[in-house]
């Protein structure tokens, strides 16, 4: 990132802030503001960027984009990346093999051949704990870096590295800087008190479709002609914008237009349209939809989009665990295997984080009872997590869980000590402030005076 | 003149009025009159109709700032039916409107729209809004103290509750969250030490942001709520307030004291949130009254006499003094009737204004020279859209468990839950209900909003719906009629010759053609500012 621009940003960034909410003791009118925040902006759109003074990422980075693979509803450990076949059938099921990787001494669970042989590319955290079981709070708990509670809800991860390292850091792309595939998590407002400036683009629509319909970029059946054509009566029919067209409101909506055409008309909507991929690279990632997404995600980040989350649905198995994860883990292990191996080729694994996760692992003994009948419930005493690229070392396993699997043996890792790690290498400074729309000092990262429990961040791979 | 008369005058010379009072005498094709001003603004004159108008034109002239034109009597039946109700009007409500001859029509609707449903509902949002009323995360009222909570608050906006009453309820509410809704007042805050409830008290009623207060002054505050208890009871998620006789303060614990420096005396088996409430509630309290007025003020005007208005502060003062000590005196007068202050505000003539400043002046938006352009909440958007379209919104929740799902014909306005909301609320700006402030509702576009309404599949499948209006009842394929119809449905108006001509190209009889230049003039009316935007 060049420091340069970032600097410039954070200078234009206080008259967007006192437009944006009127924080501004003196009053400021919209004009000014407008002409103070438009001039030199070079195509920056003043309404979609945060609009809070964003410190400078000051720190020397080593990622640039970070690519979230969310395993919605909490994946089993036992079953993924911490087997044990030890444990015996009460914990194992019938999935009691565990498979040696391109590293030694790593194994992990035998549904993921093909992440076996990327090993040396990721380091496997088996000490993740915050020993919440309910999806809600672990997943604002995981994906914050805080406990709920207190006066404020914390933005996401997502939400803070594109403030950092979105549009007032110079991002000039029409790709906005946080992206989810396909849908919002909903419930956990990603934003937090940054508002709703910072939540991500939600693509909609289905990659593993043999067309992306993005929602409002691709539309299907409207030929170009007829999206033209339309246009051209909007323009001539808006009766408000005729007669208040200098008016700073309308100004910056005219703006929004403008950048929505070169979407859907333009050249810049054309990331998302994978048939420009090869079709045995579209194979290798799987024709689904998570293989598409993770293609997807690498389009995007090669095009400088520094966030990138992928909800991944499906992993909330109370009952036909093992017939789920028997359907499902080999089309995660496809995708994922290929991404870090893709990304890897393309020079592009250095600077990209992946980071896959859910919101806790699942209970290590199989409830065979009725009415779970085979199922495995929700368990935050101790889950994995895989970090991958952007400065993370590969083949590492760091902390264990105990034999069983149900608790951490050795090395804690909490949430907010894996968050504070990819800050770090993303040159955000954890211990730095964060803007807040009522000027509140608040760290980009809990400190020890909060109450927070920390292992401390994950050198041991950085 | 006497201003009526002149009113009147206008009203007949208003673009909008003389393209319907033409069509209703049936005259054909001929031309129409010409239009000297926008179908936007009105050709009477700007003259003072009541109180306000005197404050703010007196000050508009002391700055030597020009107000607007009045806005037409389309763009009022838009506006008004938008800021009371929340709600589009229907193309029959617009048209009926339109071709009224009532000079005092204008009074008369605003009298209808108060005593609407909707005036509950869209006010309930708002309420809800600052109230912080969602069932999950971070303020966890669970689903049915949400439900029965926002009953309580729209119940109360539909009867018109006095506000004092609405303010004690909640202030000095115990018992159950099921059973007794207005206690959900203090489950609502995020924490539960008597500072963090007097912070909430202090934003939500005298519209101050006690945390940048001296310290002692908080701290007095926060102990007349530092006897509250809460217990859970045998049934799922029950909770009770109550006021806790044990808590007895001791000789550390802060004095309760006044917000203005008074020390209270509370004997020590009373609720001390009573006596705060009967402090607060006073007509002499300039807190109370002061933030309501500017409140309302605010959200009908788009700005607050003092702005933010919830940052009411010594070093923040109001643009026009004159007009909050209006509005306050009238409220205590009417024994707090929030209706009687809409009443007033909505007849002047300073609301009434077009949203086309008279002048570039700069001090022009905060002396409300002009009416403000402001983006629809998102939903009321998403309501004025399926409204037009005839389609609905499809709500559910699948957390907590029992999952919810919400009947597909009630609106947006009226969901209860912050918690069940959509893509396109998300996208639109819906406040995530966590602080209580205003600001937390964000309105302004984004690139991503205008993708989503020119070209998204939720959108288009809507328009796909839009048919011209059954009650026409004018001979098949005639375009004038279909045009005119979805002008009525979306922006309230009529289109004028030139729209009618430039529109008229693109409508051939019969075909699929024609029908996809229906949807494709609805879509084109549907993304103009004109419709986007209150104005």
């Amino acid at each position: 990132m060049d420091p340069k621009q970032g600097s410039q940003g954070g200078s234009r960034t206080p008259a967007s802030a006192e437009a944006a909410s009127g924080l501004a003791g003196a009053p400021v009118s919209r004009r000014e503001v407008v002409r103070c925040g438009l001039v030199g902006a070079a195509g920056l759109l003043l309404s979609d960027r945060i609009g809070l003074a964003v410190p400078a990422t000051t720190q020397p980075a080593r990622a640039k984009a970070v690519i979230q693979i969310w395993m919605w509803g909490g994946p089993s450990h036992l079953d993924t990346f911490d087997p044990k076949p030890e444990a015996g059938n009460d914990y194992c099921g019938p999935l009691n093999k565990a498979i040696a990787t391109n590293v030694d001494g790593i194994m992990i669970g035998e549904l993921l051949p093909l992440l076996a042989k990327q090993a040396d590319k990721y380091s496997i955290i088996r000490g993740m704990t915050h020993g919440v079981n309910a999806h809600e709070t672990a997943s604002y708990m995981v994906q914050s870096a805080r406990m709920p509670g207190g006066r404020e809800v914390y933005p996401s991860v997502g939400a803070v590295v594109s403030l950092f390292k979105g549009y007032d850091a110079g991002h000039q792309s029409l790709i906005p800087p946080y992206i989810v595939l396909t849908e919002l998590q909903g419930r956990f407002s990603e934003a937090g008190f940054l508002g709703s400036r910072a939540k991500p683009f939600a693509t909609g629509g289905d990659p593993g479709q043999s067309r992306f319909a993005v929602e409002g970029i691709v539309a299907q059946g409207i030929s170009d002609e007829r999206q033209r054509a339309r246009r051209e009566l909007l323009h001539k029919l808006d009766a408000l914008e005729r007669v208040m067209k200098d008016d700073p409101e309308l100004v910056a909506w005219r703006q929004c237009e403008k950048q929505a055409y070169d979407l859907i008309l333009g050249d810049a909507g054309k990331v998302f349209d994978l048939s420009q991929e090869k079709d045995d690279l579209r194979d290798r990632y799987g024709r689904t939809t998570f293989g598409q997404s993770c293609l997807m995600a690498r389009r995007l980040v090669e095009r400088g989009v520094p966030y990138v989350t992928i909800n991944y649905k499906g992993w909330d198995t109370h009952k036909q665990h093992f017939q789920t994860v028997r359907r499902k883990l080999p089309e995660m292990d496809k995708g994922l295997a290929t991404l870090l191996e893709d990304l890897s080729d393309r020079g592009l694994l250095d600077t990209t984080i992946v980071w896959w996760s859910g919101e806790f692992g699942r209970t290590p003994k199989v409830q065979w009872e009725p009415p779970w009948n085979g199922g495995r419930g929700h368990w935050g005493r101790v889950f994995s997590a895989v970090l991958a690229g952007g400065g993370f070392k590969g083949g590492r396993v760091v902390g264990a869980s105990d034999a069983k699997g149900e608790a951490v043996k050795d090395r804690p890792v909490y949430p907010c000590d894996l968050i504070a790690s990819m800050y770090e290498l993303l040159g955000i400074d954890p211990d730095g402030k964060m803007p807040h729309p009522q000027g509140k000092t608040v760290r980009v990262t809990p400190s020890a005076e909060d109450g927070v429990s920390m292992g401390g961040r994950l050198k041991e791979i950085m | 003149m006497a201003p009526a008369a002149r009113r009147t005058w206008g009203w007949l010379m208003d673009p909008s009025m003389i393209s319907s009072v033409w069509l209703a005498a049936g005259r054909g094709r001929a031309a129409a009159p010409k239009a000297a001003v926008s179908p936007l603004e009105s050709r009477a004159d700007v003259e003072p109709t009541n109180p306000i108008d005197g404050l703010v034109f007196g000050r508009l002239k002391r700055l030597g700032i020009p107000p607007a034109r009045l806005c037409s009597d389309a763009v009022f039946v838009r506006r008004a039916c938008l800021d009371v109700i929340g709600t589009l009007p229907t193309a029959a409500e617009a048209k009926e409107f339109l071709l009224d001859r009532n000079p005092a029509k204008r009074s008369a609707l605003i009298d209808r729209l108060l005593e609407r449903d909707e005036f509950g509902d869209y006010w309930a949002m708002k309420w809800s809004d600052l109230l912080r009323v969602k069932s999950e995360f971070p303020i966890n009222l669970w689903p049915n103290a949400v439900q029965a909570y926002h009953r309580w608050i729209q119940a109360g906006l539909r009867q018109n509750k006095p506000y004092d009453r609405f303010a004690r309820e909640l202030l000095t509410a115990r018992g159950s969250n099921f059973r007794v809704p207005e206690v959900n007042f203090y489950r609502a805050v995020q924490g539960r030490e008597p500072q963090a409830i007097a912070q909430t008290v202090a934003l939500t009623f005298m519209g101050a942001r006690a945390e940048n207060w001296p310290k002692e002054r908080l701290a007095g505050m926060a102990a007349f709520f530092s006897r509250l208890g809460y217990k859970s009871t045998a049934e799922w998620k029950e909770e009770i307030v109550f006021f806790d006789p044990g808590k007895v303060p001791d000789d550390k614990s802060p004095p309760a004291v006044f917000p203005d420096g008074t020390p209270a005396r509370i004997p020590p088996d009373q609720d001390p949130r009573e006596v705060f409430a009967r402090w607060l509630i006073d007509p002499k309290n300039p807190w109370f009254a002061r933030n309501i007025a500017n409140r309302v003020w605010s959200w009908l005007l788009g700005r607050g006499v003092i702005h933010e208005p919830d940052d009411i502060r010594p070093d923040n003062p109001p643009t026009n003094p004159g007009v909050l000590t209006l509005l306050e005196r009238e409220l205590v007068s009417a024994r707090w009737d929030l209706k009687r202050i809409y009443r007033l505000i909505l007849n002047s003539t300073t609301y009434q204004l077009s949203s086309i400043p008279g002048s570039d002046h700069p001090d022009g938006p905060a002396n409300f020279a002009h009416y403000p352009l402001r983006r629809l909440e998102a939903e009321v958007l998403i309501d004025a859209v399926c409204q037009i379209t005839g389609t609905t919104e499809a709500y559910t929740s699948a957390i907590p468990e029992p999952f919810t799902f919400i009947p597909g014909d009630q609106r947006s306005i009226a969901l209860a839950d912050g918690s069940i909301t959509s893509s396109f609320l998300e996208l639109f700006g819906r406040p995530a209900r966590d602080t209580g402030l205003e600001s937390e509702r964000n309105n302004r576009p984004t690139t991503a909003q205008r993708l989503h309404l020119l070209n998204s599949s939720h959108i288009q499948r809507k328009l796909e719906r839009v048919r011209p209006a059954p009650s026409w009842g004018t001979p098949r394929g005639n375009p004038r009629e279909a045009i005119e119809g979805l002008y009525l449905a979306i922006l309230s108006r009529f289109p004028t010759e030139e729209e009618l001509m430039i529109v008229r190209d693109s409508f051939r009889p019969g075909g699929g053609k024609g029908r996809e230049a229906l949807v494709d003039l609805a879509w084109a009316l549907i993304n103009s500012a004109e419709f986007s935007y209150r104005h």
